[in-house]
């Protein structure tokens, strides 16, 4: 909103001369007292202010209203507004009735005989411009001058248009239609404040006007309406009507009770200046109801109590008077103070000290720190956050956020639970709550890999929206995710298993790889067992992914992307992810380190070199071997793993190592041997055959 | 320079014990002792060197005491024994100064024979990066929790109420427009209150904390917001805040004003400064927009970019960067949570929300907002 410094200078005497008060100062104190000025356009007389009002502030959408904070921060008179209207002849043409009291509370209206309609003015047209307004005629132009001048809105009817010499407030009846000024059709609904004739409906009230009843070259005779419609009726109106106009905004927030009159008189000295013609009859001038402007109790201690500071009586009593309140002093400390009706966001006691607080200047008060004598209460999920965030970064992912929506087809793929659909969503692609956050992912790794970007690695830790029993649930997870080529570049060349050739054994590696960073995020918390299971959901590879179960509770799943969901999405590329669910996981708490005492006896190593069937997967092996309940095998694990060359197909080699120790004693080499065979002999009972 | 391959010396048997022939034996093994100590030029080679002169089975002083000393005749003993000790004492003072020579010359000489090109690139073992705005919001709720605020965090979906009604925006307010809000959809059953919609600050958790807890309070909120915004280089559906609150007995608006130019100074460095303008929020009043000097040109307005000035963009020039909004808790907000013990006329309160995307775009001079969302790993790494 745009306003020119110029104009309101003539109603309050800041001259632009004085650097004191210039068009530079003027913008900074104005902003410094919450009337904020965005930025200067234009040079001397031509400046403009770019405004930034607040809501609550309607009285400050004109150029009366800040000068009248100019009066109050720089503490200079404000010249009062008046109109001087001819003597007018014989008796108003036209009646009022107001019937819906609560839309509107006050209506005044003004009639004017054998006007010309045309042109405005040159220094009307030009100081329209000013503020970005386009002359239309010398009638429209009066509203709008007033409008911009002293912010209470005003329409003009072609009274001849008006059948019946009569205005009407009420709500639209069933299947009433109106045609507005930007000449739309509008079927009314019967909550709409209209302003009717004897007959018809007019004007959207507070809104638009009708577009038939309208000041045009051919009008005569014209009827000025100067209302108070209530705020919520006109933003309801407006809003059916997807409508939002200069008038409806400023009603919507609460225009002056008391500006009706003088705002018509000023419109209609306007309209006579420069179109003639004459008033007949004087201002009809209809009440429906009075304001609830009850004066407010002023406690100068309770100021302090909130601000920190006594201002004192002359500095309180200054500001409320220059901004239009009327004080007068109750008790010793009290003040009965008594609002103005452009003012209707002061209500309360709390009002008031907001009103001296920023005409002092929020600078002004001391910068202080209090006490504070409550409990800092940590949250038991911020460590378990912590650590995951922690070992996840270390794990070489990055952090990333997606957004919280996702498209129903997302929805559906990768989740089972209802969703929860938008209203207003933004696209198509963004219509539901996300209820996983693997979509989330796969679009950055895409977004990646077609930018270049091969070797990635993103976790992401937020919330999923669930609908549960007609509440909304907003469970934890974390999801992490790789590309192969990041897999592949990060496994240690040391750490390889599977040295067979092809793309089984690196997928392999890959998704022990994943594994071991699942295993590290769950193994930070206390469990009894760590399992895995093949029961993963559909998105993933069958034969590529895996369940975490901890202490028996399913807590995460990973393993590779389904590559045909992956085709779909044009992810040129493998992928690995997981999904650990928090809410199940932080059950358990964080794993609490207990010192064991070191080996003091050196550990014997054995190999054993076999060959088995496929179907012998690695957990029977390790089974079966821990079924020997050897006391002193601290660890039996792969160390290489072959299939193809001389090994028929179906089969793989395996180099498992067993490491003995005692904590006891050194190992004989009589004992070693003794388990070694029985390890043997449980491997063959395995089906396996010992490599030579 | 004595030639490579003049044989090594040895300690010979001795006939002739007369103080002559003892001269003559000494003085070869001192040259000897003089010539393999110059040669002693890192640690393996003063380990030899040692090892030979002094080695208790094999070294040169143990043949000395073997076929020298021992061999000695009787009446010779004493003399040959006092040269002996003599002798042993110039080994001894020989292969320290040699030790010396060693760590001195040692690295040097090592160098030229193990040396590795020290130029070639460094092997970066990948670490993640942390998201800069998860980053910054860790930052500003760090600061509060040093400052005694504990941290609450509340729903994403929520209702009319928790985010509008009891926040002091009354049903069909126009202060609901500045927040364009994206709706739960089939909704329209309910009565409006339990209307679910998308939080559009994390002011509700205001409320919602303070019915779980009696004053006094202090508590900070890290979250997710959303709006219908649609996305622009300055814009995003999807931001994150950090809102805070503080309520007690004696909260003044000095009190909001030197916290929070605490903190500021505890985020920004401590030559920030802070200024403050009234604004509107429906849940507080008084209610002020708080501005920090820019802290990316120290609130001069003009950056000095290579040899060139040029003028501060994140400021527009202006020295000051619009940080937060906060203000005195709305008595009406400590109305809808009265019977908990927030009786407006005994207690008060301060509140604050700040945008960590923006904060973090500011720091960071990242120009565009959908950086942040998009994943892009060579945005994402410089943050690491």
């Amino acid at each position: 909103m745009k306003l020119s410094p110029q104009w309101l200078r003539e109603f309050v005497d800041i001259p632009a001369a004085d650097p004191q008060t210039d068009d530079r100062r003027l913008a900074e104190d104005l902003t410094s007292a919450g009337i904020t000025v965005e930025g200067l356009n234009g040079e001397g007389a031509n400046t403009a202010f770019e405004m930034e009002i607040t809501t609550n502030r309607p009285d400050a959408m004109n150029h009366y209203g800040v000068a009248r904070e100019c009066s109050a921060i720089y503490d200079r008179e404000l010249k009062p507004l008046e109109a001087k209207l001819p003597a007018s002849t014989g008796k108003a043409p036209a009646s009022i009735e107001i019937q819906d009291k609560q839309g509107c509370a006050r209506y005044t209206a003004r009639v004017i005989r054998g006007v010309k309609i045309k042109a405005s003015p040159e220094h009307i047209v030009k100081r329209l411009a000013g503020v970005d307004q386009r002359s239309i005629n010398n009638a429209a132009d009066a509203s709008n001058y007033t409008l911009w001048e002293m912010g209470h809105p005003t329409h003009a009817f072609d009274l001849d248009l008006l059948e019946g010499n009569k205005i009407i407030v009420r709500r639209a009846a069933k299947g009433e239609t109106l045609k507005t000024l930007d000449g739309v059709d509008r079927k009314l609904s019967i909550n709409d404040l209209i302003i009717a004739d004897a007959k018809k409906p007019v004007a959207l009230a507070g809104v638009m006007g009708g577009f038939d009843s309208m000041i045009t070259s051919k009008t005569k005779n014209i009827l000025i309406e100067s209302a108070w419609f209530d705020p919520s009726a006109v933003r309801k109106t407006a809003k059916h009507h997807g409508l939002h106009t200069d008038a409806s905004h400023r009603f919507e927030r609460g225009s002056d009770y008391g500006a009706t009159s003088i705002a018509c008189a000023r419109v209609a000295m306007r309209i006579l200046e420069s179109g003639g013609g004459e008033l007949q009859g004087g201002e009809i001038d209809t009440l429906a109801r009075e304001l609830d402007l009850a004066p407010i109790l002023f406690d100068r201690s309770e100021a302090k109590r909130i601000l920190g500071e006594d201002l004192g009586d002359t500095e309180i009593v200054r500001i409320l008077r220059r901004l239009g309140f009327n004080v007068i002093p109750d008790t010793n400390s009290d003040y009965l103070v008594t609002v103005p009706t452009w003012r209707l966001d002061v209500e309360r006691e709390i009002d008031l000290i907001e009103e001296i607080a920023r005409l002092h200047g929020y600078d002004k008060f001391k910068k202080t720190l209090p006490s504070y004598a409550g409990a800092v209460i940590e949250t038991s999920e911020s460590a378990k956050d912590a650590k995951l965030r922690s070992a996840l970064l270390s794990l070489g992912y990055n952090e990333a956020v997606s957004l919280s929506f996702i498209s129903h087809q997302d929805a559906e793929q990768f989740s089972s639970s209802p969703v929860i659909e938008l209203e207003n969503p933004l696209s198509e692609e963004a219509s539901v709550m996300r209820t996983s956050l693997v979509p989330g992912l796969l679009n950055m790794l895409a977004y990646n890999v077609n930018h270049g970007n091969e070797s990635v690695r993103l976790f992401e830790a937020g919330s999923v929206f669930e609908l549960a029993e007609g509440k909304s649930r907003e469970p934890k997870q974390i999801c992490l995710a790789a590309t192969m080529s990041n897999l592949k570049a990060s496994l240690p060349k040391g750490g390889i298993l599977d040295v067979s050739k092809g793309d089984n054994a690196a997928a392999a590696e890959a998704f022990r790889s994943v594994k071991g960073d699942v295993e590290r995020l769950v193994g930070a918390f206390e469990h009894s067992s760590i399992q895995y299971d093949s029961q993963t959901a559909d998105y993933y590879h069958p034969g590529r992914s895996a369940r975490v179960l901890v202490n028996g509770e399913v807590v995460a799943q990973f393993g590779q992307i389904d590559p045909e969901i992956l085709a779909h999405r044009k992810l040129r590329q493998d992928i690995f992810a997981g999904e650990i669910y928090l809410e199940r996981l932080y059950k358990n708490e964080l794993r609490k380190v207990q010192y064991q005492p070191l080996p003091r006896y050196p550990a014997v190593e054995r190999d054993f070199s076999f060959i088995f069937g496929d179907d012998v997967i690695f957990s029977k092996i390790q089974l079966a071997v821990s079924a020997l309940k050897l006391g002193e095998l601290q660890n039996f694990a792969p160390a290489e793993i072959f299939r193809g060359g001389s090994i028929p197909a179906g089969k793989y080699s395996v180099l498992l190592r067993a490491r003995f120790q005692s904590y006891e004693r050194t190992l004989r080499d009589e004992e070693v041997a003794e388990w070694s065979a029985k390890i043997i002999k449980a491997l063959e009972t395995l089906g396996g055959a010992q490599r030579a | 320079m004595t030639p490579q391959n003049q044989p090594a010396y040895a300690v010979p048997k001795l006939t002739d014990f007369s103080a002559p022939a003892l001269d003559k034996a000494a003085k070869d093994l001192l040259a000897a002792l003089e010539n393999e100590s110059t040669k002693v030029k890192n640690e393996g080679d003063l380990k030899t060197f040692r090892d030979r002169w002094m080695a208790r089975k094999d070294g040169i002083l143990t043949h000395v005491n073997h076929l020298w000393l021992k061999a000695a005749p009787k009446d010779a003993k004493r003399d040959v024994g006092q040269r002996v000790n003599q002798l042993k004492a110039e080994v001894e003072q020989k292969i320290e100064s040699a030790l010396q020579q060693s760590q001195n010359a040692g690295p040097q000489s090592r160098g030229d024979a193990e040396r590795i090109d020290i130029s070639l690139p460094a092997l970066r073992r990948p670490i993640g990066a942390e998201h800069p705005v998860i980053k910054t919001m860790n930052e500003i709720v760090g600061v509060f929790r040093n400052l005694g605020y504990s941290v609450e965090e509340g729903p994403v979906i929520e209702s009319d109420y928790y985010n509008f009604e009891s926040l002091n925006f009354p049903p069909n307010h126009p202060a609901r427009d500045t927040q364009d809000t994206l709706f739960i959809a089939n909704q329209e059953s309910k009565p409006q209150r339990e209307r679910l919609l998308l939080r559009t600050h994390t002011s509700p958790v205001q409320i919602r904390t303070m019915e779980k807890m009696k004053p006094p309070l202090r508590i900070v909120i890290p979250g997710k917001v959303h709006r219908n915004d649609p996305p622009d280089a300055s814009h995003s559906p999807m931001f994150h805040q950090v809102e805070g609150l503080a309520v007690d007995t004696n909260i003044t608006f000095g009190d909001l004003k030197g916290t929070l130019d605490h903190a500021m100074k505890m985020l920004f460095g401590s030559s920030v400064k802070t200024s403050f303008r009234p604004s509107f929020f429906p849940f507080t009043e008084p209610s002020a927009e708080m501005m920090v000097s820019c802290f990316i040109c120290g609130g001069s307005g003009k950056r000095v970019v290579g040899t060139k000035e040029e003028p501060c963009r994140p400021c527009k020039q202006s020295g000051w960067i619009e940080i937060l909004g906060c203000g005195m808790v709305d008595p009406n907000v400590f109305g809808f949570v009265k019977e908990n013990g927030y009786d407006p006329k005994k207690i008060s309160g301060f509140a604050f929300g700040m945008g960590a995307d923006r904060i973090a775009l500011l720091k960071y001079g990242v120009d565009d907002i959908q950086l942040f969302f998009q994943g892009d790993v060579r945005f994402l790494e410089q943050f690491g």
